[in-house]
């Protein structure tokens, strides 16, 4: 079987979900050869992505991979893709796994697709566009497909690969060195998964009406270890920070469970979450177009619902 | 500073948008032209640069002849000349053939820096930046919610998951911008009017060296196979609140495992 390259996300040495969820897909179609770049990598990390199919792991694992943007990373993958010749290069469609398959497939000479949301023979993927108004068959007609698979798309699969390591050394050009890291900030973002992988994610609108009211939406996040989001007109309003925002602008996000609160559903916001399994809306309009995606929806005060809502749920835990 | 910004028509978000039955392309007929928002920030942030360290700011823009309505808002906004890539080849061209077009016209004009919003509201496929820093073998500085240039260096924070990363490099360099890096001004009726008298330059293939075997659809390295409207999502159950809304929600979820 021919091998799918699958770039690891990682951080602070952990293996990501969606990268389990990519080796799922990519065993699907071949033989999963996972790409650690970057420090951090350790038995821990192979025995992980052994769990769920890596037949091979490549492990890059210098400092100066991270040191620099994004460039680093796809001379790694290209490198491989001209020494290994595999069948395709999957991602986890994130901002930065975007930036890496585009310019692996600029020097590759290969396509690429994005915000793929499942992947069958042929490499034929699906895509959800225009705020998932239309879905979309689309495939690679020139070189390797590089496909950047949103994550949330596969439920990952535990089955167990070789995962046979294998060091590589990758040359950095001169361009790989030119956009320079010099320093990393961390913001304060508690225990919360990340919005966009998140499997549950809760978000807050304009109903949720000041910023102190957003605790009420993490104490209903928290109680489901969900990611919490905010519609634009919450973060315009300054209640919750920007890169919270869910919608056409902001973050996509795919999840298993989405809770919208006091969102009334515009289609800019409709673009971010409309590809969510379950959506849940409580908003006090009944007219509110988010209840028409809604696959349960309470018409009510949210301040009256959520709380309550989360106390149930602290009850059945 | 030789500014270019990069803008992008896109069909506007509030009126419906389809792709053509006949070669499964946008169909630009069908919605209204809109500048594509997150290419506003980048205008606003070129006029603040050119304001900050003098220079001048060229408009960049590839699409049909009615793209010319977006070029004349950035111009209305403030920046001083554009450019127009145009040409019926290109239709159907997919990112790696919009980046090969858009990098062969800006060797041909020349830049220091090229700034773009990080993505469009129409195909979001958020490469274009990326794509264009490979081919022009400048730096890449994308994602950015804060730009600043001092001489020839140039640093960005770079909006991560995490928080943001402060990046350096020296020009001329690639930056995309993210929402809300700024607050766009409106054109005003001085600069409406000056806009009508500003140069706008049409680039065709030949002007611009563009191979034609490199873009449109034939040249495109991907391509459309199918598509279709998304089916309806099946109806839910509504309720409205009688003081038990939030444990039906909760009964809802455990039902469906969540809980």
């Amino acid at each position: 079987m021919s091998e799918i390259l699958v770039l690891v996300e990682h951080v602070d040495g952990e293996v990501k979900k969606v990268t389990l969820e990519l080796l799922t897909l990519a065993r699907s179609l071949g033989a999963p050869a996972a790409v650690w770049a970057g420090p951090g990598y350790s038995e821990t990390a192979r025995a992980r992505l052994a769990e769920y199919g890596a037949e091979k792991v490549y492990v890059a694992g210098d400092q100066e991979i991270v040191d620099y943007v994004v460039v680093p990373k796809a001379e790694l993958l290209a490198q491989l893709v001209a020494g290994k010749s595999p069948a395709a290069v999957l991602v986890a469609a994130t901002a930065e796994g975007k930036e890496i398959a585009g310019r692996l497939a600029v020097k590759t000479d290969s396509g690429v697709l994005t915000d793929v949301v499942g992947l069958g023979a042929g490499f034929v993927a699906d895509q959800s566009i225009f705020g998932g108004g239309v879905n979309v068959r689309s495939r690679v007609t020139k070189g390797t497909p590089i496909v950047a698979v949103r994550p949330n798309s596969t439920a990952p699969q535990a089955a167990a690969g070789a995962a046979e390591e294998e060091q590589v050394s990758v040359t950095l050009s001169d361009a790989a060195r030119a956009a320079r890291v010099v320093e990393r900030v961390k913001q304060e973002k508690g225990a919360r998964p990340e919005l966009t992988e998140a499997a549950i994610v809760v978000s807050g609108g304009r109903g949720v009406g000041s910023a102190e009211n957003f605790a009420i939406i993490e104490k209903l996040a928290d109680s489901l270890g969900a990611a919490v989001g905010a519609s634009r007109a919450a973060t315009d309003a300054g209640w919750y920070p920007h890169q919270f925002q869910v919608g056409q602008t902001g973050k996509t996000v795919s999840p298993q469970l989405y809770i919208a609160t006091g969102i009334s559903g515009a289609i800019q916001h409709r673009a971010g979450m409309q590809t969510a399994k379950t959506i849940i809306a409580i908003n006090k309009d009944s007219e509110a177009p988010i209840f028409e995606l809604a696959d349960f929806g309470v018409v009510g005060d949210l301040f009256q619902v959520v709380p309550q809502l989360t106390e149930e749920i602290e009850k059945r835990k | 500073m030789n500014i270019v910004v990069c803008v992008k028509q896109v069909p506007d978000t509030a009126t419906e948008r389809k792709l053509r039955s006949d070669d499964k392309t946008l169909d630009r007929e069908a919605a209204d032209g809109v500048v594509n928002e997150l290419d506003e920030y980048a205008v606003e942030e070129a006029l603040r640069l050119k304001e900050a360290h003098g220079g001048e700011v060229t408009v960049l823009t590839m699409g049909p002849d009615k793209a010319a309505d977006t070029i004349r808002k950035a111009l209305a906004m403030g920046a001083d000349k554009a450019v127009h890539v145009t040409d019926e080849a290109l239709h159907g061209s997919d990112a790696l053939s919009t980046s090969y077009a858009m990098a062969q016209t800006l060797k041909k004009i020349g830049f220091d820096l090229v700034i773009l919003g990080s993505e469009s509201t129409d195909a979001r496929t958020g490469v274009l930046a990326a794509m264009l820093a490979e081919r022009l073998g400048v730096p890449q500085l994308t994602l950015a919610n804060k730009v600043d240039v001092a001489g020839s260096s140039i640093t960005i924070q770079r909006v991560t998951d995490y928080g943001f990363d402060r990046v350096e490099a020296t020009l001329p360099a690639v930056v995309s911008v993210v929402e809300k890096i700024n607050e766009p001004r409106y054109p005003s009726f001085k600069g409406i009017m000056a806009a009508k008298k500003k140069p706008v330059a049409k680039f065709g293939l030949a002007e611009a060296e563009i191979a034609a075997d490199q873009v449109g659809l034939g040249g495109a390295w991907s391509e459309v196979a199918e598509f279709a409207a998304a089916p309806p999502r099946a109806a839910g159950t509504v309720v409205k609140d009688e003081g038990d809304g939030g444990a039906k929600t909760a009964e809802f979820l455990a039902a469906k495992k969540f809980i």
